[in-house]
């Protein structure tokens, strides 16, 4: 195209735009004293199996309830005189011995119907039913704190339920395009600068750009731990983050499945510790899934859909090296519905605890507005250090 | 533009708060797979779209051309099972990779295929069906049994269907390999079948039994949906009805001679004798026409056609849609017996799919088949769609879950998503032919004029690729 005045114009127009850009937030947000404190959630999609992970090798009934998927206890870590953990967890082993990690066991969601779907938009929603509050509690979470000049980031290409709402957050994953240069980029932003919808979605975009630099690391779990504490330990960089993991529903070869997410899932926390430095100490990191499996192995070497799951609190914030845990047994008379592990912490109100403690606010109010449905119980306390 | 065609003028229409969207532009694109320049736009848009319920071809040529499920497994060489009885560690890793490359190549080549169909129907809007089934009765090809029958799982159990009854694709879906192998339905075994009694005497223990996944889903995704009132012990007892569901040739000792190994077999030896009780009713047939019982009362019941007509509904309409559609679309559904052409003239009927606001953003997989159509090319040189969608965040037929990919804005209008849109639309604005200035194609292309601020950053762009790119990319173009 031939270069015209018009063109002169934009380009000018851009150049200017692109100026806005950079120095606006800074002036914004630098007034504001953000918090120290960083909250992780990593969810496990798919219902992960607690049994295997934290599996309650001190109860006779376990080996009887699942005689081929049981772990030799030899190879296991003993974590209390019931609860055994995983040996794929090597490094999560070493945080438990070190007092930074915290399991819960016999955890569950307010929900009971065993739909993947259904029970991961209670578990990101905060609601008590499916589809009944429209926003994700991490969302809602983030208005309870000062903002930060990036906002609370999902380590995806996707926002995830839990962090969609009416504060601004932003999603990143690491792209294998090549970089579209910066001009086109500056042009773009020109192009959706009327969009309501698409207008901040591009602004957040290239802000999560800017601060990941050019560095983009594999999409691997250490990787993934790389990227997100990369964003979360810079001092103007999010204060809450979400990494999702996925391939939990292991209807068959679980041994092999679960060993290999497992390791994943070590890999993933041990680089967010190694990665986040002095920031680790601030850092609270929530794993949890939509519900658990069932007790007994089904008949294709794996578990069907369950009830209570295990959750865990990992980080240097986090007052560890214990099992919370009112351990129901899984003698069949104590199961839920004569097949899964019974619930008996509720994970709303281990949700609304970790959050409230990690960032200094009152549990009450956390709950009310994480969990507007209401918590069966109270929020639990003393799990994070103050 | 035709004179038929009513102009809407909207005062909200974004960007730039301005731009004309005629029915024209809403039947290519929001019931279509987008413009190709230089064709004739059709006089009437209601009349086109019915017309292809009519048109449609089940098997076009370019699906044709690809090999059908017994001549993948026939000339696949080694077998999923055959790597588990290796000799050595060596030899098995060898055979696990040699496996998996084969499938990714019949998958790739399959994906290219449905792209390149979806670039070359004259019949969009039924394409666009084609799609929404495959999404509906979702398979994911991340499982390595499943990849290789991604492609013939399409043209065999849904695009047979498309313009038929719904219980005849919930059938061909339930029965195909790749639906079967993907909720592990093979290795599902009656508790008290013969094929379990002989084991536990064998081997003195009972170790092998139901997998409740292929029931659960049918149940929550395909038929009914989710919290429509069915139980726990409906999935169970479904379960053990779908008992016998198998796979001919996936193991040695389901292998029958006289049929082809990937076909359909019903294997008595693992079925749970019985009655069976599901949502208030009993099942006394035997063998597998106990399953197909319950099958048969599922594709008519109510729930089902509420459940579809709100996932269409949503599809075409926008992400909330409106409960007098759903009704309606509901309602054709139940009168008809489950007849999806019905359904789809209700749906070209309805004044809720003609709302001049934009419904829908489109999905990377919608929006890379509109840009390639946009080009108004027949032939592209390694067009290489499989890592093009990975790429872009929707991996043909792989969304990890039996869901299916969501059909919602908020899942597609995202940051990281947007950026890799804006990347690979600067790569493909080289497919476009030379001989259009970008200008000019840019009506031909969004089917309608620019808004204002879009025709002034396309005005603006110092290269054709970026003007081009600014194009693809552009509001306008990414809604529907």
């Amino acid at each position: 195209m031939i270069e015209t005045p018009l063109h002169r114009r934009w380009f000018l127009t851009l150049a200017g735009a692109a100026a806005t850009v950079a120095l606006a937030p800074r002036i914004a947000f630098a007034a504001q004293a953000a918090t120290e404190r960083r909250f992780v959630f990593i969810i496990q999609r798919g219902a992960a199996d607690g049994l295997e992970i934290a599996p309650p090798l001190g109860d006779a009934d376990y080996v009887r309830r699942r005689p081929a998927l049981a772990l030799d206890p030899a190879s296991a870590l003993k974590l209390d005189t019931t609860f055994s953990l995983h040996p794929a967890l090597v490094q999560l082993g070493e945080m438990y011995k070190r007092s930074e990690a915290t399991f819960i066991h016999a955890v569950a969601l307010p929900y009971r119907d065993r739909s993947h779907f259904d029970g991961q938009n209670v578990m990101e929603s905060g609601g008590s039913a499916p589809y009944r509050v429209r926003d994700g509690w991490m969302n809602r979470l983030a208005g309870m704190l000062p903002k930060t000049r990036t906002p609370p980031t999902a380590f995806a290409q996707t926002v995830p339920m839990a962090l969609r709402g009416a504060n601004r957050v932003t999603s990143y994953a690491p792209s294998k395009l090549p970089d579209a240069n910066a001009d086109l980029l500056g042009r773009v932003a020109l192009l959706y600068q009327y969009d309501p919808e698409l207008q901040p979605v591009w602004a957040a975009a290239m802000e999560a750009r800017g601060l990941a630099g050019s560095d983009a690391p594999d999409n691997n779990p250490a990787g993934v731990g790389r990227l997100a504490a990369t964003f979360l330990k810079k001092s103007d960089g999010p204060r809450i983050a979400m990494i999702e993991t996925n391939g939990w529903d292991t209807h068959n070869q679980q041994t092999r499945r679960v060993t290999q997410l497992l390791g994943g899932l070590d890999a993933l926390l041990a680089s967010l510790r190694d990665n986040l430095g002095a920031a680790w100490t601030q850092t609270t990191v929530l794993v949890a899934t939509e519900f658990g499996r069932t007790a007994a192995a089904n008949g294709t070497g794996g578990t069907d859909h369950g009830t209570a799951s295990l959750a865990m609190l990992v980080g240097g914030a986090v007052k560890g090296g214990r099992v919370i845990a009112d351990w129901p047994g899984l003698a069949p008379a104590a199961l839920y519905e004569g097949r899964d592990l019974k619930p008996t912490t509720d994970l709303d109100a281990l949700i609304a605890g970790a959050a409230a403690e990690t960032f200094g606010l009152d549990p009450a109010r956390a709950a009310a507005t994480l969990f507007p449905d209401g918590l069966a119980g109270r929020p639990l306390d003393g799990l994070i250090r103050g | 533009m035709t004179p038929q065609a009513t102009p809407v003028m909207t005062p909200d229409m974004i960007p730039g708060r301005d731009g004309v969207t005629t029915s024209v532009t809403i039947a290519l694109n929001r019931f279509g797979l987008g413009a190709r320049p230089e064709e004739k736009a059709p006089a009437d848009p209601k009349a086109w779209l019915r017309r292809q319920i009519d048109a449609y071809d089940k098997q076009p040529p370019t699906i044709a051309a690809l090999p059908n499920t017994f001549k993948i497994i026939a000339d696949f060489g080694p077998r999923p099972g055959e790597a588990r009885t290796a000799e050595d560690a060596v030899t098995k890793q060898k055979l696990e990779a040699a496996i998996r490359r084969g499938a990714r190549a019949i998958y790739a080549a399959a994906a290219e295929a449905r792209v390149m169909q979806a670039v070359l129907t004259d019949t969009p809007f039924a394409e666009r069906l084609v799609h929404f089934w495959t999404n509906h009765f979702a398979i994911s090809a991340d499982k390595v049994l499943v990849t290789p029958f991604a492609g013939s799982f399409e043209a065999e159990a849904i695009r047979p269907h498309v313009m038929g009854k719904f219980e005849d694709m919930l059938l061909a879906v339930e029965h195909h390999p790749a639906m079967i192998f993907f909720l592990d339905q093979t290795r599902s075994v009656g508790p008290g079948s013969l094929a379990a009694e002989r084991r536990a005497v064998r081997k003195g223990k009972r170790d092998i039994g139901l997998n409740e996944n292929l029931a659960r889903e049918i149940l929550e995704l395909h038929t009914l949906g989710v919290r429509s009132g069915y139980t726990q012990s409906d999935v169970t007892e479904f379960a053990r009805a779908l008992t016998g569901w198998s796979i001919n040739g996936y193991a040695a000792d389901t292998t029958a001679a006289d049929s082809p190994a990937g076909s359909f077999i019903f294997r008595a030896e693992v079925h749970e004798p019985g009655t069976r009780r599901i949502l208030g009713r009993s099942y006394s047939q035997s063998g597998e026409m106990q399953a197909r019982a319950v099958l048969h009362d599922l594709a008519v019941a109510p729930a089902t056609a509420t459940h579809l007509a709100t996932k269409l509904a949503r599809h075409f309409a926008g992400d909330e849609p409106a409960q007098t559609l759903i009704d309606r679309l509901a309602e054709a559904f139940n009168k008809s017996g489950g007849d999806l052409p019905t359904v789809y003239r209700a749906l070209i009927e309805a004044p809720e799919c003609w709302n001049a606001r934009p419904a829908k953003f489109k999905t990377p997989h919608d929006w890379l088949v509109s840009v390639l159509r946009g080009t108004g090319r027949r032939t592209f040189q390694k067009l290489q769609t499989a890592p093009k969608l990975i790429q872009l965040g929707q991996p043909m037929w792989t969304p990890g879950s039996p869901a299916g990919w969501d059909d919602v804005a908020a899942r597609w209008a995202a940051p990281d998503a947007l950026i890799r849109r804006v990347e690979a639309a600067h790569r493909l604005a080289v497919l476009f032919p030379n001989k259009l200035d970008p200008r000019e194609l840019a009506p031909q292309v969004l089917a309608r004029e620019p808004s204002t601020g879009t025709r002034a950053q396309i005005e603006g762009a110092d290269t054709r690729v970026t003007a081009l790119t600014l194009l693809l990319v552009s509001p306008e173009f990414q809604r529907r």
